[in-house]
């Protein structure tokens, strides 16, 4: 076993430090070091997007990215985004329009939703299904999830008007 | 309108708060104090003989606790099989042990070996890799009719072949039924394979044993869909725990579909292992562990013949099944080809007569149990296919053929045992042409047509058999279970109220939907009312959930001991106005006596069963909790009507699915958005099946599609908006909710639609000798049959 690394990265905009094996996968320092466990392993192989996050502006699968990899990187998770407390408009959306049932692939569909609207606002509804291929659900059939990507879009943009 | 809250109402869940926001709790963020990593070593061929297991390198790998084997476990009890089938002759079903680690042989590939545990699961995987196992490689039997062969390879040494039983359904009737075929105007036949699925919910399967020295306690966390029968099955029949020192803990599900109903290897393992090394033991599945040991579904080849009389009324129904069950009689397998499928093969029509013939079949493969529908998709594909077919034959609308032979009055007694209690086919289907637009279809066609694709129209019907019950028949038929569901309500002082029930959410939405029911009755809001399931030390007994029964039996149960809550507390009531109780009413939360203005609050009567200062104590005792079994009289009956469109390019072969639409009837429905949601997901993983889905094996036994590389999953992009109904409601007749159950309705009803759309888009365009294609409906196979 090789020596422990020590890696220090941005997670929701805490800093945080820990050490890990080099061969550790990010998923597994969130999830067991940091005990981040809202993004959920579901594949291991870069299938199924449950282990999605968002990594220096970029929709990850974070079981397939050495922990090592992201060494002061900027990670944010289904936990940076809103909180029970305070949902963020896409988290009520997916609320409002049923976009989950037993909520083990939903962390990473609203990491990579969250991030879809960033790389395009107004996304069409092929968009959507695309922009989504990545994250897999078995639950829904994925209707309740492309509207609730469209009614978040729909708010986002028009709280954005509002503001501006 | 709906109250808010009520039942009626498409109330926003709220279990999605903690989802959303990465707060849930699913077993794998478990993690004891102390707690060791296990690895399985499986075996990477179909079928061995162990000759030696080496594990001294592994053994003093770092930080390897201990290494268990088949030794391990010998004189402790194997996994036991739920339901008994008995044979054509009246014999019982072949029934072979299965280990909790493999004992002598390996019978398919991922059949768990050895078991690593070791203080992280890095080093428990390091260690798995430095055993030494000493495997003869025996000739493995994959196919089902060969390994039926005189002279096949035996999987279990000490069964007489590898035959589990040979299944004749109603075998009273096979005479009739031959007479009836030989005096037929028309014939139908077909020959089909329902497709071998992997149910892949997203969660893997996890387990967490842990044991207190101090008490003699065990409990396991594990995935379940039913912890009550996991505690009761492992207990009784694997580790000879009794029920009062073991508890089982399933919290948050990610999903299940069925495949998390049976009782596995690693549970019992972990629960064992952390009796023996007295801490924590934890296995994680991987998805590569989950291909190769979850149960698989379906794995159905069937022959089935339609015969109809020259009016083109069904006459007579014969089907020759084999179902594959895989290396072990996984929890449930035996009673899905049989109870669950034969049943079920009246479909919506009176057909007078009815045989099915099933031959289950050991074979070097994971074995093969319940997956969403269970026997009812099988049942339903083969059915509707053979119908379709039958119209293209006879040159009559496929719809006018079904709509003639359509069972009409209900009650109806089916020639294979079960009695329909309320339906309206003809409804549904009317309802799916409006909703379909089929009058539009010729419009769309030539559309398509002009954008040089072939477009084709599938509809088709089903029915469903809901809540499996009564306990005392399932008892006949060779369940080893009962099949009721348990509740208990218990009222707080200041009027809260917990229930806590044996069916067990994986992603249905109880902890919202329960309520609303229970805070209608009581007419109060539906927050004041909390779910507990899950959890063996909470609910008395459950059943769990499977089988679309939640609502119909788990709900009904909560319906009954909420009965009791009220009779109870309209007596506490009565007491303190003075009243006798057959004159309180309760409404809207108040209790009134009838034609006066004397009222008192819930809270005030809840306050009173608790602070029993003004209270009958010679006549009740103090505070307010019941509890309530429910065995249903019936199954439930949902049944509707699917349409689907496909386009197909014909330059390759790719199907896309232009649209589908569904119309079900479920009966009364608590919450609507719940309800379309489900049947979404259905439609999913029917679509799935039909385009997408197939698992596949070699020759030798390897698992070919091990990963979702190779197993195709629906994506977004693979499905379209579907269009759903269920406005056409006919209430069950013997529940008190009037409920069906609306769970695998989707699963059921879909594949036949897509395959049924596929052949007529071939069909229309002159491939006029393509009359069936098995799923999944790739685009090879599509091209394949276009070029004849």
């Amino acid at each position: 076993m090789a020596d422990k690394i020590h890696l220090k990265m941005t997670v929701n905009g805490q800093p945080v430090e820990t050490l890990a094996e080099p061969r550790e996968l990010l998923i597994h320092v969130l999830r067991e070091r940091l005990d981040i466990t809202g993004p959920h392993i579901g594949c291991e192989t870069t299938h199924c997007g449950a282990c999605t996050v968002d990594l220096d502006g970029k929709s990850v699968k974070s079981c397939t990215v050495f922990a090592a990899q992201a060494d002061g990187a900027e990670i944010t998770t289904v936990e940076g985004i809103g909180s029970p407390d305070k949902l963020h408009v896409l988290q009520e959306m997916f609320r409002e329009h049923h976009g989950l049932q037993c909520g083990f692939c939903t962390p990473g569909m609203i990491t990579r939703a969250w991030r879809l609207l960033q790389e395009n606002p107004t996304p069409s509804e092929e968009e959507i299904r695309f922009g989504m291929a990545g994250n897999l659900c078995r639950c829904t059939g994925y209707q309740n999830i492309v509207k609730a990507i469209m009614a978040a879009a729909t708010e986002m943009n028009a709280a954005k008007e509002a503001a501006e | 309108m709906p109250k808010d809250g009520g039942i009626g109402a498409s109330t926003k869940r709220r279990e999605d708060i903690r989802f959303l926001t990465g707060t849930g709790q699913y077993t794998d963020d478990i993690n004891l104090r102390g707690q060791a990593h296990v690895a399985f070593l499986r075996s990477d061929v179909a079928h061995g003989r162990i000759k030696g297991i080496d594990t001294q390198a592994a053994a003093a790998m770092p930080g390897v606790v201990r290494i268990f084997t088949g030794a391990d476990f010998e004189g402790i009890g194997g996994l036991p099989c739920g339901w008994q089938v008995t044979d054509r002759q009246g014999n019982p079903m072949q029934e072979p042990g299965h280990p909790v680690l493999a004992q002598g042989k390996v019978r398919h590939v991922g059949d768990p070996i050895a078991a690593v545990v070791a203080e992280t699961r890095e080093q428990a995987r390091d260690a798995v890799e430095a055993i030494e196992v000493d495997i003869e490689e025996l000739p493995a039997v994959v196919d089902m009719k060969a390994a039926l062969a005189e002279g096949a390879p035996k999987v279990h040494d000490d069964l007489s072949s590898n035959l589990c039983y040979d299944w004749g359904f109603v075998e009273e009737n096979k005479a009739a039924v031959e007479e009836a075929f030989a005096k037929a105007a028309h014939v139908t036949t077909l020959e089909l394979v329902n497709n071998r699925l992997i149910a892949n919910p997203m969660e893997p399967r996890v387990a967490v044993g842990d044991f207190a020295p101090h008490s003699g306690d065990s409990t396991l966390y594990t995935t379940s869909q039913n912890p009550h029968v996991i505690r009761l099955l492992m207990g009784a029949f694997v580790l000879g725990i009794p029920e009062h020192k073991l508890r089982v803990v399933a919290p948050d599900v990610g999903g299940g579909f069925g495949s998390k109903i049976f009782h596995y290897a690693e549970e019992a393992f972990c629960t064992f292992a952390a009796k023996q090394l007295k801490r924590p033991v934890k296995w994680t599945s991987s998805r590569a562990e989950a291909f190769m040991s979850d149960a698989h579904g379906r794995d159905h080849v069937t022959k089935i013949e339609l015969a109809l009389d020259a009016e083109n009324n069904f006459t007579a129904l014969r089907t020759e099944t084999h179902a594959n069950m895989g290396a072990y009689l996984s929890t449930f397998a035996p009673s899905v080809p049989t109870w669950l499928h034969g049943t079920l093969m009246a479909g919506n029509y009176k057909t007078p007569l009815i045989y099915v013939n099933v031959k289950a079949v050991f074979t070097n493969t994971v074995p093969v149990d319940a997956y969403r529908g269970a026997g009812r998709p099988e049942a339903t594909y083969q059915l509707e296919r053979v119908i379709d077919k039958a119209a293209r034959e006879l040159g009559v609308d496929p719809i006018a053929l079904r709509r003639q032979n359509f069972v009409t009055e209900f009650p109806y007694a089916t020639p294979v045992a079960v009695e329909y209690d309320t339906g309206d086919y003809v409804a549904t289907m009317d309802k799916l042409e409006q909703i379909a637009d089929l009058a539009g279809f010729e419009k769309r066609l030539a559309e398509s047509k002009a954008r040089g694709k072939l477009r084709g129209l599938g509809v088709n019907c089903y029915i469903e058999a809901c809540g499996i019950a009564p306990s005392n028949l399932v008892g006949q038929l060779g369940a080893r279970a009962g099949l009721y569901e348990s509740a208990t309500v218990r009222v707080n002082a200041t009027g809260g109220l917990v229930v806590m029930t044996g069916s067990h959410s994986h992603g249905q939405g109880h902890e919202t939907s329960f309520p609303q029911v229970v805070a209608d009755m009581i007419g109060i809001d539906a927050n004041m009312v909390e779910i507990e399931h899950g959890d063996t030390d909470k609910a008395p007994m459950g059943m769990g959930t499977y089988g679309s029964r939640s609502l119909a039996v788990g709900g009904s149960a909560i319906v009954r001991a909420t009965e009791k809550i009220i009779a109870k507390a309209k007596k506490i009531a009565a007491h303190i106005m003075e009243a006798s109780a057959d004159d309180i009413e309760l409404k809207d939360g108040r209790f009134t006596v009838a034609g006066t203005d004397k009222s008192l609050a819930w809270g005030d009567v809840t306050l009173a069963a608790y602070v029993p200062h003004n209270y009958p104590l010679e006549e009740l005792e103090p505070g307010l909790e019941e509890t309530a079994f429910y065995d249903p009289s019936n199954f439930t009956y949902p049944a509707g009507a699917y349409a689907c469109e496909v386009e197909v390019d014909p330059e390759t072969g790719k199907v896309t699915i232009e649209s589908f639409a569904a119309a079900d009837d479920f009966g009364n429905i608590v919450n609507p958005m719940i309800v379309s949601g489900q049947v979404h997901g259905g439609l999913a993983q029917g679509i799935g099946q039909a385009l997408l889905e197939g698992c596949v094996y070699d020759e030798n036994g390897q698992l070919l599609t091990g990963s979702y590389m190779d197993y195709a999953m629906p994506r977004a992009a693979d499905v379209p908006f579907y269009s759903v109904d269920h406005s056409c409601q006919t209430p069950c007749t013997h529940n008190p909710l009037g409920v069906k159950g609306c769970g695998e309705a989707g699963a059921i009803g879909s594949p036949p639609a897509v395959v049924n759309a596929v052949v007529d888009a071939l069909q229309r365009a002159g491939h006029t000798g393509v009359t069936h294609i098995d799923m999944p409906l790739s685009p090879s196979r599509v091209w394949s049959a276009m070029q004849g």
